[in-house]
């Protein structure tokens, strides 16, 4: 098996969470396609740390875990107080400027 | 100590530097339709809650090719982190939200479906032909980088050339930490009621200050809806619970004090063992 299947799996992934992101109205399944675009983000680093032999890609994943974590917290804490203010966690229904 | 050199031999086992072993591949092959599984489940799942479920099921398999990648580090970062503490997370904010807050199915933007979709398989193709047609070099594998283990090997370079990238990590993470206290954080319109607050309140209302009598207990019935007879005989209305009274489900005392066998009305010194035997015994 070559080692670009492994890219290929990562760019699959990739794509379901940006279709994600266009069609899904909920925020939190929305959020969750930007875990799984960070995820296949990693997947593809790991899978060049090892084709180059070098770590580094390992360590840029690493990051990558550690800032999606900070974003994760943010971003719930976010849609939390927005479902608290208007009862909704649909994408749809945050839009108190248009109106 | 031998088994846990064995359980750490593993990963190894199932890679060799480069080369693609057929354990690997057999898990690749196994794995990577799991993974597209759960990631059009996500896509596709009526419930956000299932949506969660596929996700970790993503993440799980993709800590195992991690492992397999000869980056057994991140493989465990990756089942802590992401489906130990990130979906978790996820899971406890669909309860706060709502469990069953499912997507409305009414387009807002017109033809946004089919763009979407449309723009999704794009980036697909895309990302798949600059990949087919890239010429990778032959796969040099992490044998050196990795001799004195996997963690040991990414700890030198973190805590080497990159230490200024994980001191600013870390502030980001206290930062991250204390915005969603800020986000999350209601502040208290009015003073807050507590036990002693409503003691008082009760007190200067001059209403009943004392618990409220039980439902009565009789020789035939015990229940919930049979009103506590006061000294003098009378039923106490409030004994019954505000939900029975207000449907109508209440029995008048004077059904229960049938069954006792009195005339007009009970008196608490009535209720003797031995008439309530006789009561209970037509």
């Amino acid at each position: 098996m070559n080692l670009s299947n492994y890219l290929v799996l990562a760019s699959i992934l990739f794509a379901i969470g940006t279709a994600t992101v266009l069609l899904r109205r909920n925020a939190i399944i929305v959020f969750m396609g930007v875990e799984l675009m960070l995820n296949s983000a990693n997947l593809l680093l790991v899978t060049f740390a090892r084709i180059h032999g070098d770590l580094q890609g390992q360590v840029m994943a690493f990051f990558v875990m550690v800032v999606a974590a900070a974003e994760v917290v943010v971003g719930l804490a976010i849609i939390v107080s927005i479902f608290r203010a208007r009862g909704s966690a649909s994408v749809d229904d945050v839009n108190l400027l248009k109106n | 100590m031998t088994q846990l050199s064995v359980l750490l031999s593993l990963p190894a086992s199932i890679t060799s530097g480069g080369n693609v072993s057929s354990g690997e591949t057999a898990l690749f092959w196994v794995l990577a339709p799991l993974m597209v599984f759960g990631a059009l489940g996500l896509l596709f799942a009526r419930k956000a809650v299932h949506a969660a479920l596929g996700i970790v099921l993503v993440m799980i398999s993709l800590a195992f090719l991690y492992t397999a990648q000869e980056a057994p580090f991140l493989g465990v970062a990756q089942v802590v982190v992401y489906t130990g503490a990130v979906m978790m997370l996820f899971v406890f904010v669909l309860m706060l939200v709502g469990v069953d807050n499912s997507d409305s199915l009414v387009e807002t933007l017109k033809g946004q479906r089919w763009i979407g979709a449309i723009l999704g398989l794009g980036v697909a193709a895309a990302l798949i032909g600059v990949i087919q047609t890239a010429t990778f070099d032959q796969a040099r594998g992490l044998t050196t980088p990795n001799a004195d283990s996997n963690p040991v090997g990414v700890a030198r370079v973190i805590f080497g050339q990159d230490i200024f990238a994980f001191e600013v990590v870390g502030v980001l993470l206290i930062t991250a930490a204390l915005g969603a206290l800020v986000l999350t954080h209601r502040q208290r319109l009015v003073p807050r009621v507590g036990q002693k607050e409503r003691a008082d309140a009760r007190v200067a209302s001059g209403g009943r200050l004392a618990p409220l009598a039980a439902p009565g207990v009789y020789a035939g019935s015990n229940a919930m809806d049979t009103p506590a007879l006061d000294p003098e005989g009378r039923p106490i209305e409030e004994s019954v619970s505000r939900v029975l009274r207000t449907r109508g489900q209440r029995r008048s005392a004077t059904e229960v004090e049938a069954q006792v066998g009195g005339t007009s009305a009970i008196e608490p010194a009535q209720i003797e063992p031995a008439q309530i035997e006789e009561g209970t015994q037509p």
